[in-house]
């Protein structure tokens, strides 16, 4: 028992005589709403005190940091070795243009780097592509082939700089874009640092960049997982990712449990695949979540996700490298709470969610530009962003102290109730036979539109608020200088592919494709043939078509 | 004689996923009654205007954040016509920045829903502007 039985006896009589007073407060002034929730609509009751934790063991629930089951953190220095990564989601327009913001990132005191593709090279597709019509360069930057990468990370120290790319089906092809960068600059795929996000289970769930369907899009990432831990060491080869599924509109217990849920849908397919022992490549997988408006609701959540992961990976898969229980996550603040209206509230907003982020104890942040509602950041709208989490961490003193919400009646009972709910999930996943076949019924798909239709629901009527659009409106509209990307971009972008084209071994290219192609059809590991490919300068569309040859194309069903 | 429902095609052109929004739409316009067809992410506008015709719908909502709407929005309108879908009316949401309803009202759409718009708000707009064709 957490509490001695004195503490609770008298604690229970001072509650019922605290209820009591409540009772006769709201007789004469009612509350202002009936229900109080979460943003994700869980009930948040008025009080809460030791009885609400007294079934906690502290050893076995609470814990220390760096000591099972990572409820305080992985670190036992916490924040004083080394604040969370200032990593900054960036890329816009063409590679040179990208390379451009991240040496103003790197300048301005960001520590690590996150590269945005735009919607071409996420899909798989060349700019030249008729189905890239309309959107090269316009929400990321634009990849073709080996020539925009080495301009994407000139004058990037790769073996200093850690480097995270949001790219999912087309992973394996600008992965291997990278290692062929390393390469021709000298420095060994030893050395090299960073995460490829390659976590096609949300994909079919949430965010919908898709190619294949889902057992070749798994197979494909435990070939990268087999690469990276027999020869690229220091890479996270897979952010498994939380953030769009809550983007897509999941509630924060929704977010935990489907991410989580697909976190061991990899651990068992790398085992039943490769072969590998799980100790072999757990550690170097990584998570990635949202930061919503809901600050309490957050910091449970990264504080239960930390726990769970430690539990499934000691007692599910019997792991003993303390590395493998270590849940290591990135934390992006919540674009779908900014509002286009009044934007400069969004400073505020992103603001408390990165707060809530490091209070959750994130190992890695990405703030969100006050307009980013509207367009990519301005450089100085990426400015205020970057200083948000400078500020947090130099000025406010919450990095001072490890965990300091620890002992909490209210956090730790809302972090044991997110947590059995994330395991109600799982387990009605691991009912349907995993996350793949749950996916295939479009289980997870549609609690998530049931969530985000109540949601729009709660804010038309009024129950829940977003100021601005549903409270102290403003007839005014407030004009922020926003970015374009030009419609020139695309034209430029093909040429530069095409000429490309023009002078490379066309020999070289095909064979290095077919090479890819037997590895897909043999079952034998694509990377060090894409690695090959790439250094032809085959572009990611050709690459990727070869998958989609060998392994068919999956099409969104439109589930609603 | 019941009023006829209003048919409408909810559709989701180019690479872009973010489809919460056509989602959350394509259930409203369910629970007002409408007919309701969702074609899913990643439609070409070629893909959209033959099967707007197919379905034989009054209208086709399109929903776009990445920024090619631009493209894409008036591509669409393009592909109806030259199918011989005049009549079928096209409306668009998403991350449409003001500058460019201009260009999108004169490429033929009739009306541009952007972040604020409520649900109700939207229905009530179809229900009074869109005509069930015959």
């Amino acid at each position: 028992m957490y509490f001695a039985k004195e503490l609770l006896d008298s604690s229970s009589k001072m509650r019922t005589k605290w209820e009591d007073e409540v009772k006769k407060v709201i007789a004469k002034t009612p509350d202002q709403k009936p229900r109080w929730s979460t943003v994700s609509d869980l009930e948040i009751r008025r009080l809460y005190g030791p009885e609400d934790i007294k079934d906690m063991d502290f050893e076995k629930d609470i814990g220390y940091p760096g000591q099972f089951p990572y409820l305080r953190g992985n670190q036992p220095t916490g924040y004083r070795g080394k604040y969370w990564t200032f990593r900054m989601f960036a890329g816009m327009g063409d590679a040179k243009t990208t390379n451009e913001r991240w040496h103003m990132l790197l300048k301005e005191g960001q520590t690590g780097l996150s590269t945005a593709f735009d919607f071409p090279t996420l899909m798989g597709y060349d700019s030249d592509c008729p189905k890239a019509r309309g959107e090269c360069g316009k929400c990321g930057v634009a990849i073709d082939t080996l020539e925009d990468f080495m301009q994407l990370v000139e004058g990037i120290p790769m073996d200093k700089v850690t480097t995270s790319m949001t790219i999912n089906p087309p992973a394996t092809a600008l992965w291997a874009m990278y290692c062929a960068a390393a390469e021709i600059r000298g420095i060994p795929l030893t050395k090299i640092g960073g995460t490829i996000q390659n976590d096609m289970l949300k994909e079919f769930i949430a965010q919908k960049t898709l190619m294949c369907p889902p057992d070749a899009s798994v197979r494909l990432i435990s070939d990268t997982v087999e690469f990276g831990t027999k020869y690229v060491p220091r890479w996270n080869t897979i952010s498994i990712s939380g953030y769009h599924i809550r983007e897509a509109g999941a509630t924060a217990v929704q977010e935990l449990a489907f991410t989580l849920r697909d976190g061991m849908e990899y651990v068992e397919d790398v085992i039943r695949r490769k072969g590998l022992d799980v100790d072999e490549f757990a550690p170097r997988l990584s998570f990635f979540f949202n930061s919503h408006s809901d600050f309490f609701e957050e910091i449970a959540k990264l504080r239960a996700a930390r726990r769970i992961w430690a539990k499934a990976m000691r007692d599910r898969y019997k792991s003993k490298d303390e590395r493998s229980w270590w849940m290591r996550f990135h934390t992006q603040t919540a674009g779908c709470s900014l509002t286009a209206q009044q934007p400069y509230n969004n400073v505020v907003r992103t603001a408390t969610q990165a707060l809530a982020a490091v209070l959750g104890g994130t190992q890695s942040l990405h703030t969100n530009s006050l307009d980013e509602v509207l367009c990519l950041p301005s450089d100085h709208a990426v400015q205020i962003a970057l200083r948000t989490q400078q500020i947090i961490a130099e000025e406010t003193g919450a990095a001072n102290t490890i965990d300091p919400l620890a002992g909490s009646y209210f956090v730790e009972a809302l972090t044991n109730e997110m947590e059995e709910k994330a395991w109600e999930y799982i387990h009605k996943i691991d009912e349907m036979g995993g996350m793949v076949a749950a996916i295939e019924k479009g289980f997870p798909q549609l609690e998530i539109a049931d969530a985000a239709y109540l949601y729009q629901r709660q804010i038309d009527s009024g129950e829940k608020i977003m100021i601005g659009i549903n409270k102290y409106v403003s007839d005014e509209a407030t004009p922020i200088p926003l970015i374009e990307i030009d419609d020139s971009v695309e034209a430029q972008q093909i040429e530069r592919l095409q000429a490309v084209r023009r002078k490379r071994d066309g020999k070289a290219v095909k064979k290095a494709l077919d090479d890819i192609k037997n590895a897909c059809k043999k079952g034998d590991n694509v990377m060090p043939y894409c690695i090959e490919a790439v250094k032809s300068l085959a572009s990611v569309q050709e690459i990727c078509d070869v998958y989609r040859e060998v392994y068919g194309e999956y099409r969104d069903p439109g589930l609603y | 004689m019941a009023e006829k429902k209003i048919r409408v095609m909810v559709a989701k052109p180019g690479l872009d996923g973010h489809d919460r929004g056509a989602r959350v739409l394509a259930r409203c316009f369910r629970d007002a009654g409408f007919e309701v067809i969702y074609t899913g992410c990643h439609q070409t506008p070629e893909q959209i205007a033959s099967a707007a015709i197919q379905e034989d719908v009054d209208v086709v909502g399109l929903s776009c954040l990445s920024g090619a709407h631009r493209y894409l929005f008036p591509a669409v309108v393009e592909q109806l016509k030259e199918r011989g879908g005049d009549d079928i009316a096209v409306v668009g949401g998403g991350i449409i920045p003001e500058q460019d309803f201009k260009l999108l009202y004169d490429a033929g759409l009739k009306a541009i829903f952007v972040p604020g718009a409520t649900l109700d708000g939207i229905v009530d707009w179809f229900k009074t502007n869109i005509k069930t064709r015959d």
